[in-house]
């Protein structure tokens, strides 16, 4: 076997993101016709290495039909183009069959736009790049023939670099002035005013040197400048990108597909926001309710676990109400929609993540506040430059030059470089641990955080349950092949535990009850207490019986486990000083337990999500920075509204989106991430610091007039590569907490 | 001195060609996913199509 074997294992063999259990959905509405070719475009999750390539591509172009299927691993994205009449559901299950996530996606969406900047950004940066190679060769002639070559050889060699700042200035400076101009028609400044003045004044004033014949023209220096702030702007560009790559994840799923049943019983797959209350729907075994649903007929058992946080499945019967993001364990139930999407549970978990990104919106990135003290400084030192020139008796255009030089070698590189460079590297060094950053000021938020809030079920806990007790290895063998029939959470346990084996002849699951069939040639019953017709006393959901004829029944005992590292890493938060606290949907004996196992002594049970809402405004209300950490729909409003939140990697969808990082490989990962976060921000810091130490320098060298071209040219790469070096720093740092 | 007639527009071209190179790769969409080019290196090309699969004989 090798490294690449498309048949290995299930989910990304790589190991960095969890493999996701197949939840079924008729993507059929989503199907564009273009020149006669079906296309469909679905947002793939949990691909992150080359392995996921082959083994998706390959499995989907096994299929009849298929002309085209290429994933996009940076963003997730996977184009298929076909012609026949193949299904689009084989589509989907090819590739869910190997344990990722599929959503489908409609084309037009934002993504294209941002793909669209990041682009044109890059080609600014290679014009910036290549004016900026090519005037420095001249430039570098003109500084080593100083005193040697003659004044028309210099002005031509100017002239030749003017030409080519030119263009590049206007096509590669659009970026800054025209978003400079749509703050100053608002009557507002930013960082681009400044970086738009320096680059238009140094070019005319660099122009009427030339035509002058002087020595000094700042042609290298301005077309420099642009150059290393591309670099910052296209790295800052392409953060963003890949954090709205999973926040489009949000919008995938409220473009899950429904089975609606038509007034004579057709099911027919249409787009969720097409739901109106009262309509029929078609619950199939292994799908997730995307709108709040109350059952009509079919009597079944659902996994609330990502709904409010219960970690049992329950049964479920006519007449009883389902929450949009419940999966249907084991038979078909069909039922009225109570709300449209937009109006379900998850429509106001979307508003709840939008409330949280707008009040996140408002958060000052330290870079932001840096760049508010550097403006105005920036301005008055060149202002007064000049200023103080003409009244020393200095000339006009002397006087100007040096301004504009001021101007030139305070320009905000370093400043520019020092935050999206420290943030791409911090990234880069979690994304080989397996932890994934969405944001760059998620870094700012996370270092700054005291307080922890833990969601119980899948945070701390397995989230899924486990079988305790002793039993005989006799006895799971023969239960495990009842079980294996079933996709129970409780049948799951016991067949995780009893491995791969055979499954039993003509089992038959009845909800709420059990299964039955035929083990090892005699009839065989696993189930609750009643089922198997035993008097246990009383109806415990946590327990399973296995009966065969002529047998003792056997009891199975199974509990929610705690993750094998969270005690560890409670304890290390605790030493660190963090408050932590627990806040959980599940029932309180459950949450006791597992607070007084980890030694937490805040914890809540039973909480709504509004509740858990509540709590984190609160605490933030007594001056607390809180971060969250949860994985279950129920806390998508408290994960978008915290300082700062993460989620596991087995998180459902929603809740990945309103985070600001997915952790996986255990929770082990949390202290990592809170230590890579620390020094980041220290590096980021520091490299502020340095950018203001460079300024304290070069303004005083800039204003008594010794900022030739060259001394401006050397100072700003030299500035621009240290920050940058600083940075790197990051991936050589120790974890601290 | 006269060689920089010709030697200063020998280097803009090359620049240029460089360029122009840079910008058909960017406009063609070759930096858009940066992550599974580099991973496409490592992808098995010469495996047996699907359809007529023999088992590995792996031994």
């Amino acid at each position: 076997m090798t490294l690449l074997d498309p048949n290995a294992g299930i989910g990304c063999p790589s190991g960095l993101a969890p493999s996701e259990s197949p939840s079924l959905s008729d993507p059929s509405a989503f199907v564009r016709r273009v020149e006669g070719q079906n296309r469909l475009s679905l947002t793939v999750r949990g691909a992150k290495c080359g392995a996921c390539i082959n083994r998706i591509e390959s499995a989907v172009k096994a299929l009849p039909g298929i002309e085209r299927a290429r994933l996009n691993l940076s963003t997730g994205d996977l184009e298929v183009g076909w012609r026949g009449n193949l299904k689009a559901p084989k589509i989907v299950a090819a590739v869910t069959a190997l344990g990722y996530g599929v959503s489908p996606r409609d084309q037009d969406q934002g993504a294209s736009d941002e793909q669209r900047e990041e682009r044109s950004l890059l080609i600014a940066l290679g014009v910036a790049g290549f004016a900026m190679a090519n005037i420095m060769l001249l430039s570098v002639s003109i500084w080593a023939g100083a005193g040697e070559m003659g004044q028309t050889t210099r002005t031509m060699l100017h002239g030749i670099s003017g030409v080519i700042a030119l263009p590049a200035i206007i096509f590669s400076g659009r970026v800054f002035f025209v978003s400079a101009w749509n703050v100053l028609k608002r009557g507002h400044a930013n960082m681009d005013v400044p970086i738009s003045l320096a680059l238009i004044i140094a070019f005319c004033v660099s122009v009427s040197e030339t035509l002058r014949g002087g020595a000094d023209a700042y042609f290298d220096a301005s077309v420099m400048l642009l150059f290393f702030l591309l670099i910052g702007r296209f790295l800052d560009a392409r953060v963003r990108r890949k954090a709205h790559a999973s926040a489009r994840d949000l919008a995938a799923m409220a473009h899950r597909t429904v089975m609606r049943l038509d007034a004579r019983g057709s099911a027919r797959s249409v787009r969720a926001s097409e739901i109106n209350p009262g309509d029929q729907i078609l619950l199939a075994p292994g799908e997730r309710a995307v709108v709040d649903m109350k059952i009509d007929q079919g009597a079944s058992d659902v996994d609330e676990s990502l709904a409010t946080g219960e970690s049992l499945a329950r049964s479920a019967t006519p007449g009883m109400h389902l929450l949009a993001g419940t999966v249907n364990l084991s038979q078909p139930l069909t039922g009225t929609a109570l709300a449209a999407a937009s109006d379900s549970l998850l429509a106001d978990m979307a508003r709840m993540l939008e409330a949280g990104e707008q009040r996140r919106s408002t958060y000052r990135r330290i870079a932001d506040r840096a760049v508010s003290l550097y403006v105005p400084f920036v301005h008055t030192s060149a202002l007064l430059a000049f200023i103080g020139w003409l009244l020393a008796g200095a000339g006009v255009n002397e006087a100007l030059l040096i301004g504009v030089s001021t101007l030139i070698i305070t320009c905000p590189c370093a400043l520019a470089l020092a935050a999206p460079v420290t943030q791409v590297v911090a990234a880069g060094r979690l994304f080989r641990s397996g932890t994934f950053l969405k944001s760059g000021d998620a870094l700012e938020r996370l270092a700054q955080c005291d307080y922890i809030i833990f969601d119980k079920t899948g945070t701390l806990t397995l989230g899924t349950p486990k079988l305790t007790g002793e039993i005989s290895s006799e006895n799971l063998q023969v239960a495990a092949e009842l079980a294996r029939a079933s996709r129970h959470p409780l049948s799951r346990a016991i067949v995780d535990a009893a491995g791969a084996g055979p499954i039993a002849l003509n089992v038959r699951e009845f909800a709420g009850l059990g299964l039955e069939g035929i083990v090892r040639g005699a009839p065989a019953r696993l189930g609750s207490a009643d089922w198997v017709g035993v008097d246990s006393g009383r109806g415990d959901r946590s327990s399973l019986w296995f009966s065969q004829a002529g047998k003792e029944p056997v009891h199975f005992q199974f509990g929610d486990h705690l993750l094998d590292e969270a005690a560890e890493t409670i304890e290390r938060l605790q030493r660190a000083g963090y408050g932590i606290e627990i806040v959980s949907g599940d029932r309180s004996e459950t949450v006791e337990i597992v607070a007084r196992t980890l030694g937490i002594d805040s914890w809540s049970a039973a909480s709504s999500p509004r509740d858990k809402v509540n709590r984190l405004e609160a605490l933030q209300a007594q001056g607390h920075k809180v971060l969250m950490v949860g994985d279950g729909l129920n806390d998508a409003g408290a994960l978008a509204l915290a300082h700062a939140s993460l989620a596991p990697g087995g998180a459902m969808d929603v809740s990945q989106s309103a985070s600001d990082a997915i952790y996986s490989g255990g929770l082990a990962a949390l202290p990592r991430l809170i230590s890579v976060a620390k020094q980041a921000r220290s590096v980021m810091i520091e490299n502020f610091a340095f950018a203001a130490a460079y300024n304290l320098v070069a303004v005083p060298v800039a204003i008594t007039g010794h900022a030739t071209p060259l001394v401006a040219a050397v100072a700003m790469s030299t500035s621009s590569i240290l920050v940058s070096l600083n940075a790197l720093r990051l991936n050589a740092m120790r974890e601290s907490l | 001195m006269a060689g920089l007639i010709f030697l200063i527009p020998i280097a803009l071209g090359m620049g240029l060609m460089g360029l122009f190179a840079f910008l058909w790769a960017a406009r063609s969409g070759q930096f858009d996913d940066p992550d599974g080019a580099a991973n496409r290196i490592l992808v098995d090309e010469d495996r047996p199509l699907p359809a007529t699969v023999e088992p590995d004989s792996e031994t």
